[in-house]
């Protein structure tokens, strides 16, 4: 049955928030499409199919594919180390994971090139083996593990933290072996918001710009992120480009939001009892 | 059984003692170079030429600026947010209307957004070749490359962060308070103030301290609408670029030190607001599933 809503101030507060929605979100989203829609479809294809174009794609793609495969395991190993296990350090532990989050990107940008610079604590140590980081893909690919790992850690760890030790306990009596039972009773429970986690992670790494853009040596064709060639396009004051390019990548999130949105809906089919 | 089983627990999945402790230190390891070093090179590299150096960046007129420009931006941009978050978040969970998951969804486009794309959209809405430049140029009214225009894209990329954190609050805390103060006769604004608001302050003080974090660390869409003119519409971040640029790379982590310093306040911030709020918010969250 449903009740008649008896509290105030409906008009105000949507009113308030559509209009605010609309003029800071909507508008200049929808300018920036109109403008792209301007070029006509040869022109706009012309753009964003141009070798170099295609070349930032891939490697912000494949940078964040990267980035977001090891974030997968190391976000899982942390929110499972601090929900699971106790030991000295674990609130710190936790509270630090929400550093990306806070830290500018630009400060995080220049702090990981101090550290991955050939003469830096890592890179140094890692030339060694002959493994170069700062302005490479590799180092693309640090910068959005470092800004984008809260993302799983925090949408995995409360579902862990609510995991009810009577399944467990049931496969264990039932002679399962521990990586049997994480990887058929856990895993499966796990795997809504893990994927969420995941796509929000990615979603995250394509359009990071201030921390890749210091490590990352800015190579046409090579080191090269597709946010950067609408900074680059943009100082050419070519701004047909821009918007082009720039619709891409808005492209790009709309996807990985909608994804996210039904993976979460998905998640929330699971957690939420009845 | 032994009595002694009825005071240990049985042992969960992962609990074997050399797995626990290889997977603690793998990750502890992990966590100090991943998340920790880039913390600790900031601190380093700011006094790697003595403290005369770091007093000298802080100091500068520029980087004074930049301060100046950063705190005006937040001081405009957290306060417009909050009202919009604590707008929304009323609208979303006390209410049932068309249309409502959709604008959840909405409001949470910046999130998802690279700021790039949101600098490059507000030049199409208040640059020259932008919906309203032409207009704004008629009225010699400077959106763009000036310091409204900092405001305004700050305000897009810090949006939802108020409203994401007391979404959730409040639709676990459901209805019932507020329709009681109603029905005893309290005014909206006071059914706010004296019912929902206490219930929700430790979320909304952290939204508040996160969003403030964010709007201050904004470099990607502030990059694209400031114009980087030093001295005038430099922020904080754009300042760390430009020193770092200009090969003064004790200045730039000297300026950095400033936005990290806010970041572990943050984080602080949020560990004592957790501690606040933890045991209010569960008890509601058990009580709302009770009642379902």
């Amino acid at each position: 049955m449903r009740r008649r809503n008896v509290l105030p101030g409906l008009p105000l507060s949507l009113g308030v928030t559509l209009f605010y929605v609309g003029l800071i979100v909507v508008l200049p989203l929808a300018a920036l499409v109109i403008k792209a829609a301007s070029l006509g479809p040869a022109d706009y294809w012309q753009i964003v199919s141009s070798s170099r174009a295609v070349a930032s794609y891939r490697v912000t793609v494949l940078s964040a594919l990267g980035a977001t495969i090891f974030n997968l395991f190391f976000g899982l190993a942390l929110a499972w180390v601090i929900t699971r296990y106790r030991f000295p350090g674990r609130r710190i532990v936790d509270a630090v994971v929400d550093l990306p989050f806070a830290l500018p990107t630009a400060v995080a940008g220049i702090a990981l090139t101090a550290l991955f610079a050939n003469n830096g604590w890592f890179g140094s140590v890692l030339e060694g083996f002959g493994i170069k980081v700062a302005y490479t893909p590799l180092g693309i690919m640090i910068a959005m593990c470092f800004t984008s790992l809260p993302f799983i850690v925090r949408t995995v760890q409360p579902v862990l933290e609510d995991l009810d030790p009577a399944l467990e306990e049931a496969a264990q009596s039932l002679g399962g072996s521990d990586w049997a039972i994480f990887r058929r009773v856990i895993l499966p429970l796990l795997a809504p918001a893990l994927l969420a986690g995941v796509s929000l992670s990615f979603a995250r790494c394509l359009g990071e710009f201030g921390a890749i853009i210091f490590i990352a040596g800015n190579q046409p064709m090579s080191t090269e992120i597709t946010a950067l060639l609408i900074f680059i396009r943009l100082e050419e004051y070519d701004y047909q480009a821009a918007a082009a390019i720039a619709s891409v990548l808005l492209l790009a999130a709309f996807f990985m939001l909608a994804v996210t949105n039904w993976l979460q809906a998905r998640a929330l089919r699971y957690t939420v009892k009845g | 059984m032994s009595v002694f089983s009825a005071h240990r627990k049985p042992p969960r999945v992962g609990d074997n003692p050399v797995f626990r402790r290889g997977l603690i230190g793998i990750v502890l390891v992990l966590v100090a170079f991943v998340i920790v070093a880039p913390l600790v090179i900031i601190g380093v590299e700011a006094f790697s030429k003595g403290w005369a150096v770091y007093r000298d960046t802080i100091t500068h007129p520029d980087t004074q600026h930049a301060i100046m420009l950063t705190v005006l931006a937040a001081l405009i941009a957290v306060p417009v947010n909050t009202a919009f978050g604590i707008a929304a978040a009323w609208a979303i969970t006390k209410f049932d209307f068309w249309g409502r998951r959709f604008l959840l969804v909405v409001i949470e486009i910046p999130f998802s957004v690279s700021p790039i794309v949101a600098g490059v959209a507000y030049l199409f809405v208040y640059g020259l070749q932008g919906l309203f430049g032409p207009l704004l140029e008629a009225y010699d009214i400077k959106i763009l490359f000036a310091v409204p225009g900092i405001i305004i894209a700050s305000m897009f990329v810090t949006a939802p962060f108020v409203a994401r954190e007391l979404i959730p609050l409040m639709q676990a805390q459901g209805r019932d308070l507020e329709e009681a103060a109603t029905s005893l006769g309290a005014s909206g604004f006071r059914t706010f103030f004296a019912v929902t608001l206490p219930n929700v302050k430790w979320a909304l003080l952290y939204g508040v301290i996160l969003c403030n974090a964010r709007v201050m660390g904004e470099f990607g869409a502030v990059s694209v609408v400031s114009g980087n003119i030093r001295g005038q519409t430099n922020t904080l971040p754009l300042h760390i670029e430009l020193l770092y640029h200009d090969y003064q790379a004790a200045g730039a982590f000297a300026s950095a030190s400033i936005l990290a310093l806010i970041a572990v306040f943050t984080i602080i911030a949020k560990v004592a607001l957790e501690r606040q709020g933890a045991g209010r918010v569960r008890k509601q969250a058990n009580t709302a599933e009770k009642a379902s």
